[in-house]
């Protein structure tokens, strides 16, 4: 088993070092070139040459990314190109507002999703089942921001229940932060717990096919029992599997509905500095958001290993 | 054994014309909202009775029923013309970019199971790692750096279409090549192009072609997406994702300019889901469970 999750994670640190290899060879595309870029136009060849030697430009590409990944590993962003300002210090508070989100979301979502893909297990192809199956398939296949934009238009503009816009002005109390959360918090769950319900169902669904399942069901147990004490011990590891996996499209999805609810965090600062072009902020976005999903995904997979009894005690 | 054995490999898709279930009520209601969309974005340059960019009011957000017959967006424009011009952008844009990605993924991947040993192994790998990065941080890292041009966007999706396509391809392609009458055709003597072309692309058209459809959703969600974070489609010119984006702060004057683009996405989306969801009963895959993004 220790070889199986040493190999995942290695996996996840090849993976996170082929996107810093993407991130920092972006900044090598970049047109232009930044010595010109700081001294403006009417600078001399010699005072260009200066300023890449300063800047260490005029060593090779290898040895630039080597100490730039020292640097980044050391909490050492560097200076946004667009604001000249630290990045560590755009990210501050952005990161604990995503944060923030992301905690309420996951609080929120995973307990409806998973209770749902339990009741759709108990009764398979029920009426509740087939609402959900249905209910899934429309909001898998609807844009991000068409949920919110529903959202907002029945509870911010119809109703005046919730704020439409999730700007926090300086130093907002809890009440307000969890007020402009709700109508996210739902855009996110909506897109979320389609799929987390129905992959749920899936899992519970895989373990009550056991023949232990079908003895129990011999025996006369009643469907709850059959469910919460003989199926769902076994089927805890596969539904921590899934919960981490859709946990891990919150990096993305952030991304779309905190610029529909002009949210203060992370994904909305990425997209301004997209829009910027302000690669060195997108970088240090880009990596914190890899970092995430790749951590998030390895602990998928730790689940699923150390929920296989054959994996956990090896013969 | 007859020299006409050696000849003929099983013909794919006449068995797979063959082989598709009866359109249920929801195929239909799929398969038409699919057919009018593709309607709108053919007839609905000619049939939009403004120009996109026009501005036909002085009025921003003006209600329907007034001369713009669906009201006006932001800037006084028609909305419904803008609608009908929007179409061909999002869907043309969707469907090249599914195509090309389609195209990439299944020269990787069928070459990569027909060669085998290390190239194999190496691009199997390779296909792993690209995988395991979300795609919408790809494509913002890419724009970031090259900027948000019709050329980058294509390229950027069709190559985050066609990493997936690769692996699926040379699964299925895995499947073919094992079989006998791909081995009589190497005994005899063919290349690989050769068996890739004539034994192993018309064998995986059936499974190939729900797999089709579930990209095409991701195509048309994933532009949208980014149009509405304003790094796709560049205005003047504008598909329903921009168009969401623009009239969203203009929501407590008028909800249609924001809620009829929108809802233009998702019928199309939800139709090609169905139709696919019809394909894929055929070929007994749990298409909505491989839906996610």
């Amino acid at each position: 088993m220790l070889g199986l999750l040493a190999q995942r994670f290695l996996f996840g640190v090849a993976t996170l070092w082929v996107v810093s290899v993407l991130v920092f060879g972006a900044t090598q595309l970049l047109p232009g070139d930044v010595a010109s870029e700081m001294l403006g136009q009417e600078a001399t060849e010699e005072a260009k040459q200066t300023i890449r030697r300063q800047l260490g430009l005029d060593r090779p590409a290898w040895l630039r990314y080597g100490e730039w990944l020292g640097d980044v590993a050391r909490g050492r962003l560097g200076l946004s190109l667009a604001s000249r300002r630290p990045i560590a210090e755009l990210l501050a508070d952005r990161l604990g507002n995503t944060l923030t989100l992301a905690v309420a979301t996951a609080l929120f979502a995973v307990p409806l999703s998973v209770g749902l893909g339990l009741v759709c297990a108990a009764y398979p192809n029920g009426r509740l089942d087939r609402l959900i199956s249905h209910v899934s398939l429309v909001l898998i296949s609807v844009p991000d921001f068409f949920i919110g934009a529903v959202l907002v238009v029945v509870f911010a503009v119809s109703l005046g229940l919730f704020p439409a816009v999730a700007s926090l002005p300086e130093g907002a109390t809890a009440g307000q932060l969890a007020r402009a959360l709700v109508l996210p918090v739902l855009t996110l769950t909506a897109a979320m717990s389609a799929h987390m319900s129905r992959m749920t169902r899936a899992a519970v669904l895989s373990v009550l096919r056991a023949p232990y399942v079908e003895m129990a069901l011999l025996t006369g147990a009643p469907r709850r029992r059959l469910i919460l004490v003989h199926a769902l011990p076994n089927a805890l590891g596969p539904i921590a599997n899934v919960v981490a996996l859709n946990l891990g499209y919150l990096v993305t999805g952030v991304v779309v509905v905190e610029t529909v609810f002009a949210f203060p965090g992370l994904g909305r600062l990425m997209v301004d500095s997209v829009t910027a072009r302000d690669v060195t902020t997108v970088q240090a976005v880009a990596l914190i958001f890899a970092a995430a999903y790749v951590g998030l995904n390895l602990a998928a997979d730790v689940a699923a290993i150390l929920a296989n009894p054959r994996l956990r005690f090896p013969a | 054994m007859t020299a006409g054995d050696l000849e003929t490999a099983p013909a794919g898709p006449r068995r797979w014309a063959i082989g598709l279930p009866r359109p249920t009520t929801a195929a239909v209601l799929g398969l038409v909202l699919v057919a009018a969309h593709l309607l709108l974005a053919g007839l609905g340059g000619w049939l939009a009775p403004q120009l996109p960019g026009a501005i036909v009011s002085s009025q921003s957000f003006a209600t329907p029923g007034q001369v713009p017959p669906l009201g006006t967006d932001y800037l006084g424009r028609d909305l419904l013309s803008r609608l009908l011009h929007g179409a061909r952008y999002t869907l043309g844009l969707a469907s090249v970019t599914t195509a090309v990605g389609f195209v990439l993924g299944l020269l990787v991947g069928f070459a990569a199971a027909e060669a085998g040993g290390w190239t194999d192994v190496a691009i199997s790998r390779a296909l792993d790692v690209l995988i395991s990065f979300p795609p919408l941080l790809l494509a913002l890292v890419v724009i970031a750096t090259l900027g948000p041009s019709i050329v980058v966007l294509i390229g950027t999706v069709a190559f985050i279409h066609a990493k997936r396509v690769a692996r699926i391809a040379r699964s299925i392609a895995m499947g073919i090549a094992a079989q006998d009458f791909v081995e009589v055709a190497r005994a005899r003597g063919e290349g690989s192009w050769w068996i890739i072309r004539r034994e192993i692309w018309p064998n995986t058209l059936g499974p190939l072609a729900a797999e089709f459809g579930l990209r095409m959703t991701f195509s048309i969600l994933f532009l949208s997406a980014l149009s509405f974070l304003g790094l796709g489609i560049q205005p003047p010119l504008a598909d329903w994702g921009l168009m969401v984006r623009e009239n969203l702060s203009g929501l407590y004057y008028g909800v249609l300019p924001v809620l009829l683009p929108a809802m233009a996405i998702a019928s199309l989306t939800v139709g090609i889901n169905l139709v696919v969801d019809w394909l894929g009963s055929a070929t007994d895959r749990d298409i909505a469970g491989e839906l996610f993004r």
